[in-house]
């Protein structure tokens, strides 16, 4: 960095250029617009131990219903857990239907929340008091990422490297697929082999 | 001996030209096109690979044969080798590329610091492209950016080479001089509507076009047509896309899988009753060379031949366009053959230098 900080930046002359309106939008960003105050994205945060816990149940009892979704077919099963899923996630964390939930491994806090949509941790620019860069008023994801992974049994989940995102996922069900895999290695572990 | 070839600086190959009064770029195929000759550009297939060798070699075969080289921008988003890196190898060695931009990749952030990179190793000409969307790549996981698209890319360049400015309105201290080009595709709907979308891109700052595969000579005669009723043939110079189909079972996959290249039925039947049907393609596209080449407004031919690049020197010798033309090529120049000779001479003769024999010498 530069000692010495120039007096007017690069982005003030550009808002000043920018034409006049009475119309001025309240936030930066787009993912900051689409969401209403934080207080049950950060209370979900904060109980993160207990929806880890009831997450694995539920994990579990999606599985068991595998036959099921498999018996109706998961593509005529998509529209209706998609939709539950997208407003149930949508409340509760700011889900941003990426398709390729990584909540346990981040803490319970949604990392596309992010204004940069960084999965693998916080960006240099956190402010001092711990609110985002791009939107000063938002805590940034990734410090209450850590806090949350802190309450967790299996927080250091934290530290798995997370692949770029599939963005052709985006818009679909995450509960469905990650059923349907679990479904597929349970398959693969009880006769090795047949996959072979 | 050899002469110094037109279109060369002579101060080094791989400086631009002098400008010249009317010219945007200081490259080659601007000139070509403005003094009215009929220019044949290609397209390089990128590789996928980190050697600059693997670039020469496939820009080697087009040696004296093309007025300037198409650097593709991952065409139909597969990755390969970026066209910024191969326009930084081209240039070196003095060839004319045409670097292609797509809308796909970068935003207007990284694509105006690509124009003016490009422009400073002495890329001459740009192409502005939107490019095809991400699902019809080896990586569809990738986010499609599409800041812009073709037309506001080419309005883009054109304010940062005309008025000296980004985009923002933050002044260049030196502008890009870009020969500015645009694609275009005749063989696809809206038929009617084709024509004057490529006014659209004229107005936006178009000054060459390159167009789609044309198999179809009388429907390319009708948008020329109507192209010319616009009067874009004055303010355009409209190259016809060509290649060879290698054969009919090629023609088919193209025609079902490719988006927006248009095969008719009777080009499929043509190739399916020849012989060597290789040999049959390669001949059909220097048929359609020789009808459209003849078609008032055409400039030039921009020829495709993907994978079978080793044919495109065939392609316009038989065809004739050049008319006994040669477009510039790489040749060695007098002062390194002076060099290559001196260095002959001391590596192969037996030469003795020492000081003691040449005091032995010297009397």
């Amino acid at each position: 960095m530069s000692d010495k900080q120039p007096a007017v930046t690069q982005a003030t002359l550009v808002k000043k250029a920018a034409p006049k309106s009475d119309y001025k939008p309240a936030d930066v960003s787009p993912q900051r617009r689409v969401q209403r105050t934080f207080a049950v994205r950060l209370w979900s945060i904060r109980h993160s131990r207990l929806l880890e816990w009831f997450y694995g149940r539920f994990a579990d009892a999606f599985l068991l219903l595998h036959p099921l979704w498999k018996g109706i077919g998961y593509g005529r099963v998509e529209a209706p857990v998609k939709f539950v899923e997208k407003r149930v996630k949508g409340f509760m964390f700011d889900c941003r239907m990426c398709g390729q939930c990584v909540l346990s491994s981040t803490g319970m806090s949604c990392p596309m929340n992010c204004p940069k949509q960084l999965r693998n941790g916080p960006c240099g620019g956190v402010r001092a008091n711990g609110n985002c860069e791009v939107e000063p008023d938002m805590p940034c994801v990734w410090v209450k990422a850590w806090e949350g992974s802190r309450n967790m049994v299996h927080g250091d989940k934290i530290l798995t490297v997370q692949k770029p995102v599939d963005q052709s996922l985006r818009e679909t069900s995450a509960w469905l697929r990650v059923t349907a895999q679990a479904a597929a290695a349970r398959e693969a572990a009880q006769n090795p082999g047949a996959s072979a | 001996m050899n002469a110094r070839q037109r279109d060369e600086n002579p101060a080094g190959i791989h400086l631009p030209l002098d400008p010249l009064p009317g010219h945007t770029s200081r490259g080659r195929l601007e000139r070509v096109l403005r003094r009215g000759e009929f220019a044949v550009t290609t397209e390089l297939n990128p590789p996928d690979s980190a050697d600059p060798e693997d670039v020469y070699n496939r820009a080697k075969i087009f040696d004296g044969w093309v007025d300037a080289i198409n650097a593709v921008d991952a065409s139909g988003a597969n990755c390969h080798m970026s066209s910024v890196g191969i326009c930084a190898l081209l240039t070196r060695m003095g060839y004319a590329p045409i670097m292609q931009i797509a809308c796909r990749d970068k935003n207007r952030i990284a694509i105006q610091g690509d124009v003016l990179g490009g422009a400073a190793m002495g890329v001459a000409n740009m192409l502005c492209l939107t490019g095809d969307g991400v699902q019809a790549g080896d990586q569809p996981g990738a986010k499609p950016v599409f800041d812009l698209d073709s037309m506001s890319l080419l309005e883009t360049i054109r304010i940062m080479r005309d008025n000296g400015k980004f985009l923002s309105g933050r002044k260049l201290t030196t502008p890009p001089q870009v020969f500015l080009g645009c694609a275009v595709n005749p063989f696809a709907p809206p038929y009617d509507f084709r024509p004057i979308h490529l006014g659209k891109k004229i107005a936006a700052g178009a000054q060459f076009a390159q167009t789609q595969y044309c198999f179809d000579v009388p429907m390319f005669k009708a948008f020329m047509q109507k192209a010319r009723d616009l009067g874009h043939t004055e303010k355009l110079f409209l190259l016809c896309g060509v290649g060879p189909l290698a054969s009919a079972k090629t023609a088919k996959w193209i025609r079902s899988n490719v988006p927006g290249i248009h095969i008719p039925d009777a080009v499929i039947k043509r190739l399916e009753g020849a012989q060597d049907q290789k040999k049959e393609g390669k001949q059909l596209c220097i048929d359609i060379i020789n009808e459209v080449k003849e078609i008032p407004g055409v400039a030039g031919i921009h020829v495709m031949a993907y994978r079978q690049e080793e044919y495109v020197a065939e392609i316009v010798d038989e065809s004739g366009v050049l008319k006994g033309r040669q477009p510039w090529k790489r040749e060695i120049r007098r002062d390194d053959q002076l060099v290559a000779k001196r260095l002959d001479h001391i590596l192969h003769d037996e030469i003795t230098e020492t000081q003691v024999d040449m005091v032995k010498t010297a009397h």
